[in-house]
């Protein structure tokens, strides 16, 4: 059955992608379908960017679950009626099934009515006037503004003239439905990181930290791995849905002090975690370090054995690890450690003049779901990458990421200076304006709302 | 750190051909109670090396657990309580995890064994 799904009007690349996880969380594919998107569709005069969309999910229940675990939808509606027109969606009021519209109007219920438009605000008599319109329905129930059982929306979409800044909306479009569900925004201010005891410089904002559980389908009873924790603020977010690993939430099950280079599990041990969930280090803020001192790496100085005596404390010096080999070490692990079908969730940054859709990293194990933009600066932006285990991790495949090991331990410095983006992130204007008088970007630039990237 | 990180982790020690499992040097042990979840045990019950586990239960003082173990057990309460019990609720807060082949001490410290190597063992 086809829902009106209105979103909040931000992210706008991960609004879908929430959507779609949630609904395979939910049960909406089966078990071995290969197939992981929803059917959507435009309303007419809708732009893409536009918070309505049309989404066509199996039952009520479903839509009920996903819009109540989302971050972004900020409803989900049964659709009544719609029109360009107050008498067309008059007469598609009327037209829809008496059935489906009279269990919510019984006179034992109370119910409430929400005019709201997008991109304009309605004075209270206009909202009024647009209430009074809707004579036609025999609603019988009582009002109550407080806590009603049913609530209906009029929403109302115009060309509210092109300078408002919001995605373009060619001519008049109205929509009357009923509720279903909605995200609890109220997660956020509770799970804010201005109010954590303790931060890091990289701490996953309370939002996004919720966005990647979602995509990672905790619940409870999985396991949930991050192996560039930080001071877990991805971790929260997924122990609120329920999965293993202040708020009253419980402890990780294990933290551990290793390096994801050389990683200390047990030869044999696979298929352990149901989703692996991260921002690794981009080496822009803040830089992933490897063990090895990076000048015995460079080969500046010889191998040397730390004396006995200075063993107990000894901190091991480190070596830059690059994003390259990171995110090899990332795969790998995953492909060995997930379980079959389980998800791998990770930030990666790309440089947005390099940006190509289809250049993210790639592993035979893995298919690709969901790739999702966000911008960070004129510069660089990060991508959400969502990636599904769908082969076995095999001796090959292990000898394969054995052999690369060896060649970044070998290629030190090359992969210090490739792939560095670093230097292109903080590098001056000058050095970077080797682009055509066109523009900077090669692909169309990002459109703004508001003035800010959503 | 719990006995189920235990059982994940081997010495990556360069040179080591079998680092699992680690010997367990213990200086303080707590327990602290968790929610047993049947459905979470069942799943995990198969990625366990069952052996490596009753040696580090006991070397951290539990002995309830049978020396042999195999699925069917699952279905009976009292092996799911000791069997959680060992995995979730013993905890090494301060000791070390000790390397079989080289002896090498991995410190554990407030609960946080830390792997990372030395220089001369990458």
């Amino acid at each position: 059955m086809w829902y009106l799904c209105v979103f909040y009007h931000r992210l706008l690349d991960y609004r879908k992608a929430e959507v779609e996880s949630l609904a395979h969380l939910f049960g909406t594919f089966d078990a071995d379908d290969d197939n992981y998107s929803l059917e959507w569709r435009l309303p007419q005069h809708h732009h893409s960017d536009s918070p309505f969309h049309f989404v066509n999910l199996p039952s009520e229940d479903i839509a009920r679950k996903i819009a109540n675990r989302s971050i972004l939808v900020k409803g989900m509606y049964e659709l009544w009626g719609e029109g360009s027109s107050y008498e067309e969606l008059e007469e598609a009021v009327k037209r829809y099934p008496e059935e489906r519209k009279l269990p919510y109007l019984d006179s034992g219920s109370t119910f409430k009515i929400n005019v709201d438009s997008f991109g304009k605000v309605l004075s209270f008599q206009e909202q009024n006037q647009r209430m009074q319109s809707l004579t036609y329905i025999p609603f019988k129930g009582r009002v109550d503004l407080k806590n009603p059982d049913h609530k209906f929306w009029l929403m109302e979409t115009d060309d509210y003239g092109s300078n408002n800044g919001l995605p373009p909306i060619v001519e008049k479009r109205i929509f009357f439905g009923r509720e279903i569900g909605g995200a609890d925004r109220k997660l956020i201010p509770t799970y804010q990181l201005k109010s954590r005891t303790y931060l890091g410089p990289t701490a996953m904002d309370a939002e996004m930290a919720f966005l990647m559980a979602n995509q990672a389908l905790a619940m409870p009873g999985k396991l949930v791995y991050d192996p560039f924790v930080g001071t877990g603020s991805i971790i929260v977010a997924a122990a609120h849905f329920g999965a293993m690993t202040m708020y009253g939430l419980p402890m990780p099950i294990a933290l551990l002090r290793a390096d994801n280079n050389l990683p200390p599990w047990r030869p044999g041990l696979k298929e352990v975690f149901d989703a692996i969930i991260c921002d690794p280090p981009y080496g822009v803020r803040a830089g992933g370090r490897k063990s090895g001192g990076r000048k015995l790496l460079k080969g500046v100085v010889s191998p040397y054995v730390v004396p006995d005596d200075k063993r107990r404390d000894h901190i091991p010096s480190t070596a830059a690890y690059s994003l390259v080999e990171c995110v090899h070490d990332l795969l790998d692990l995953a492909a060995q450690m997930l379980v079959m079908g389980g998800r791998l969730v990770f930030f990666f940054p790309v440089l947005r003049e390099d940006y190509v859709e289809n250049n993210f990293p790639e592993h035979q194990c893995f298919k690709l779901i969901s790739a999702s933009e966000q911008i960070l600066s004129s510069r660089y932006s990060r991508v959400l990458l969502t990636m599904v285990k769908i082969s076995l991790y095999t001796e090959e495949i292990a000898e394969t990421a054995r052999l690369k090991h060896i060649e970044f331990k070998e290629n030190h410095l090359k992969w210090l200076e490739d792939g560095n983006l670093h230097s292109a992130v903080f590098s001056t204007a000058d050095s970077n304006s080797n682009a055509g008088s066109e523009g900077k970007f090669s692909k169309d630039p990002k459109p703004k709302y508001r003035g800010k990237y959503v | 750190m719990r006995l189920l990180t235990h059982n994940m982790l081997s010495s990556n020690v360069k040179g080591v051909t079998n680092g699992f499992p680690l010997g367990i040097e213990v200086e303080k042990v707590v327990e602290k109670q968790v929610e047993l979840s049947a459905d979470f045990l069942i799943n995990i019950f198969s990625k366990i090396e069952w052996k490596a586990l009753v040696d580090a239960s006991r070397a951290v003082g539990y002995a309830e657990l049978p020396d042999q173990a195999d699925a069917s057990m699952l279905d009976s309460d009292e092996f799911l309580r000791k069997f959680h019990h060992a995995l979730l609720e013993l905890h090494l807060e301060e000791g070390a995890l000790l390397c079989p082949e080289t002896g090498r001490r991995f410190p554990v410290n407030k609960g946080i064994p830390n792997m990372l190597l030395h220089e001369d063992e990458v």
